[in-house]
């Protein structure tokens, strides 16, 4: 009777099935999706390696110094970092000190303590990167109607993390005539910027690295278009995962320690087991 | 109950002894895990699986638990109190990544686990009960699983959220009226992150309670074994301590290897970008999809692209959708009823020719392409793809499972599981007693012993 009832049911779905594939293989032969700029002209990021990369990858922190600057000079006129602390700078080599001089550099926001009215005050080192725009609308105001994202945890939140951020930022280019000769409503649309890394090829942003030596960088690197979008994708990365040093140094001593219980395991089982012709599983399998 | 040369528990010291009568905690160890359990003595390493999968749940316990005093279930601030606990809390990036990695490695573990009874036959009599308790811990896992990936509260947590719940308001009349009464809401917000959060700490005890119901089951016929081939005579078993509490103990370290390599060097590999932003509504992610571990399914549920009609009319007989939650609630649901569907004597696929054929060269590609398309976007040609795939295992499991059981024709089995271990040794010193049972039933599915 389950057999009978299982076998209805079986062929109930498979026939269910087999309509939706009929129809599915006659809709693509009939009409099949035509291609779109996005599907055409979308690029896969260009790879990016970092220090911090592989299981024995650091950061450097000469490299995540750097990218903070770009980020303090560039970036954070339009994107926030909330999640960040600056406490959490003395992870890039900074002292105390330094720690609480950049922090002086940024209004957070306060209370008069006279008043209880609100006002800006320079920040703590306990305080978080202030956000750049009051709330989303006025963010959006600002920006061609587009909320620059938060970029604390960019590098986790989109595939191939690094490589996107540095390939979208060195990415900005004219439309290519090939794309308008294929598709000619595919315009980009004005105050919008053609860039192939982009999912959907044309954004709010600006290009934000525009000349070589923008930022000052002061450990004598050269400050190229291509070395800035390196350099703060790497801080990226740190934002992101501020613990990525720690979790590898934790790891290898946890593997190591592992392995040498598992060898352990392995001798007392193959003493416990002689003579036991174990076969089981040459006969098994 | 076991086996009558199960080795008895004898307390040695007076405080043993008192212990054992006033509460006989070390006799049940010593019947259960100790050396009073004799188990099959040719068992290979897809029977570790079991036991790791207790041990992932006490991962996810130990890990929740503590991940559970940080995290706070409120949708203003769940997803910046996960990251508190990624970048503030004391090892707290470790209790996180151990947690979501420790999900997927449940998965891999159960996953192995259920294919290895599938290939088997270890859910056939006497085993049904085990089985069906196993579907069950399998059902509960998918849930909680479900409604863990949920409290984040970033982007790929409320859009799963929003499809799932979906699916109920795809039931006839009650549909949209349970879907509002599961989220508490028109749509996910913080009444259903509350919710989810209260069952996701329950449910893991509630599979602790449905573990502890399988493993008693288990103890009563005994464990199955790779030929299928009952337990005869002491000389087929071993007591589980100390044999194979020293294989699990290999197979634990590999699985810790392995699991760790993952924590600690890859812990994003398995998760989804998209879950890293916060949840907002108003902004719909390109490709919702699933944990992995829920592909196959998902693939299913989306391989439905079109209603049911009345031919040469437009009265639509089931949608498409309800189609489509119909066949993802039974593809998990038929397997209560396999011990049934499937009436071939012999356990071990080992044994099935036929059997065997269907099941390396049909059901695991079958399930692995379901799995591929379920995580890839909902496009040609992934949809016709799942379809195929779809059309395969159901027919797999609800038609071909129960006729090749009607029509095939079992390789001969070993007379006992000793023989198959020792061969030629075991074979002489058994003979006597191999010509008196000759039957199928004496080597397929007799009780262990007439008790």
């Amino acid at each position: 009777m389950t057999r009978i009832l299982g076998i209805l049911v079986g062929l109930f779905f498979c026939f269910a099935l087999s309509v939706s594939l009929f129809k599915g293989v006659y809709a693509a032969a009939t009409d099949p999706a035509a291609p779109t700029a996005e599907s055409v002209f979308h690029k896969h990021p260009r790879e990016l390696s970092l220090a911090s990369d592989g299981a024995f990858g650091r950061f450097d922190k000469r490299q995540l110094q750097r990218g903070f600057q770009v980020y303090k000079e560039v970036c954070s006129a339009c994107h926030s970092l909330r999640l960040v602390a600056f406490r959490d700078l003395k992870a890039l080599g900074y002292n105390d000190d330094e720690v609480k001089a950049i922090a002086k550099g940024f209004q957070v926001p306060g209370l008069d303590p006279a008043t209880g009215e609100v006002n800006t005050r320079p920040g703590l080192a306990t305080d978080y990167f202030p956000k750049p725009f009051a709330n989303d609308i006025a963010a959006r105001a600002a920006n061609n109607n587009a909320v620059p994202p938060d970029l604390s945890l960019m590098t986790k939140a989109r595939e191939d993390g690094q490589s996107y951020v540095y390939s979208l930022l060195t990415g900005f280019q004219p439309q290519p005539a090939a794309l308008l000769k294929q598709f000619p409503d595919a315009k980009t649309p004005p105050n919008l910027h053609y860039n192939p890394y982009f999912p959907n090829l044309n954004l709010a942003m600006a290009p934000p690295l525009t000349a070589e030596g923008q930022v000052g960088y002061k450990d004598g690197t050269k400050a190229t278009v291509d070395q800035m979008a390196q350099d703060v994708a790497a801080f990226l990365v740190w934002t992101a995962e501020p613990k990525l040093d720690k979790r590898k140094q934790t790891g290898w001593p946890v593997l190591g320690f592992l392995l040498f219980a598992t060898v352990l395991a392995y001798l007392s089982k193959k003493q416990i087991w002689a003579g036991k012709h174990d076969a089981g599983e040459a006969s098994a399998m | 109950m076991s086996f009558p040369w199960a080795q008895q528990y004898v307390p040695t010291s007076p405080f043993m002894r008192w212990m054992d009568e006033k509460l006989p905690l070390p006799r049940l160890i010593h019947g259960a895990v100790g050396p009073g359990f004799p188990v099959p003595r040719n068992l290979s390493y897809f029977w570790n699986f079991g036991v790791l999968a207790g041990v992932c749940l006490v991962i996810q316990i130990l890990t929740g638990v503590i991940l559970a005093m940080h995290f706070a279930p409120n949708a203003a601030i769940a997803f910046d109190s996960t990251e508190h606990i990624m970048r503030d809390v004391n090892w707290g990036w470790l209790l996180r990544y151990a947690h979501a990695n420790g999900a997927s490695a449940f998965f891999v573990v159960v996953y192995i686990h259920i294919f290895r009874g599938l290939f088997y036959g270890s859910y056939k009599a006497p085993r049904e009960m085990i089985w069906l308790l196993g579907v069950v811990i399998y059902l509960l896992m998918m849930a909680t699983g479900f409604m863990g990936y949920v409290l984040p509260w970033g982007q790929m947590s409320f859009w799963g959220a929003k499809v799932i719940t979906g699916l109920f308001s795809a039931i006839p009349i009650v549909g949209t009226p349970l879907q509002q009464w599961l989220l508490g809401g028109f749509a996910p917000d913080n009444a259903a992150l509350n919710r989810f959060f209260s069952l996701h700490f329950l449910l893991p005890f509630v599979i602790a309670g449905v573990v502890i119901l399988h493993i008693w089951a288990l103890h009563i016929p005994g464990s199955s074994n790779p030929t299928g081939v009952a337990v005869k005579q002491e000389s087929d078993t071993v007591p589980f301590h100390p044999y194979y509490t020293a294989k699990d103990g290999f197979g634990l370290g590999i699985f810790l290897l392995v699991y760790c390599a993952f924590v600690f060097f890859m812990p994003n590999a398995l998760g989804h970008p998209d879950n890293y932003i916060p949840a907002n509504p108003l902004s719909t992610p390109a490709h919702i999809v699933p944990e992995w571990y829920y592909w196959p399914f998902y693939a299913i549920l989306r391989a439905f692209t079109s209603d049911l009609v009345i031919p040469f009319t437009h009265i639509v007989l089931v949608p498409a959708k309800l189609l489509g939650v119909m066949a993802m609630f039974s593809a998990i649901l038929l397997m209560f009823f396999l011990p049934w569907l499937d009436t071939s004597p012999v356990r071990s696929g080992h044994y099935r020719p036929l059997f065997k054929k269907f099941f390396f060269f049909g059901l695991i590609p079958c399930v692995l392409v379901l799995g591929y398309c379920g995580g890839a976007p909902a496009a040609e040609p992934f949809v016709m793809i799942s379809q195929v795939a779809a059309i395969y295992y159901f027919a797999h499991f609800l038609i071909i499972l129960p006729l090749v059981s009607s029509f095939e024709r079992p390789d001969p089995l070993p007379f006992s599981i000793t023989e198959a271990v020792l061969g030629h040794d075991g074979r002489a010193r058994l003979a006597p007693m191999a010509a008196a049972a000759t039957t199928p039933d004496a080597a397929g599915i007799a009780p262990a012993h007439p008790a």
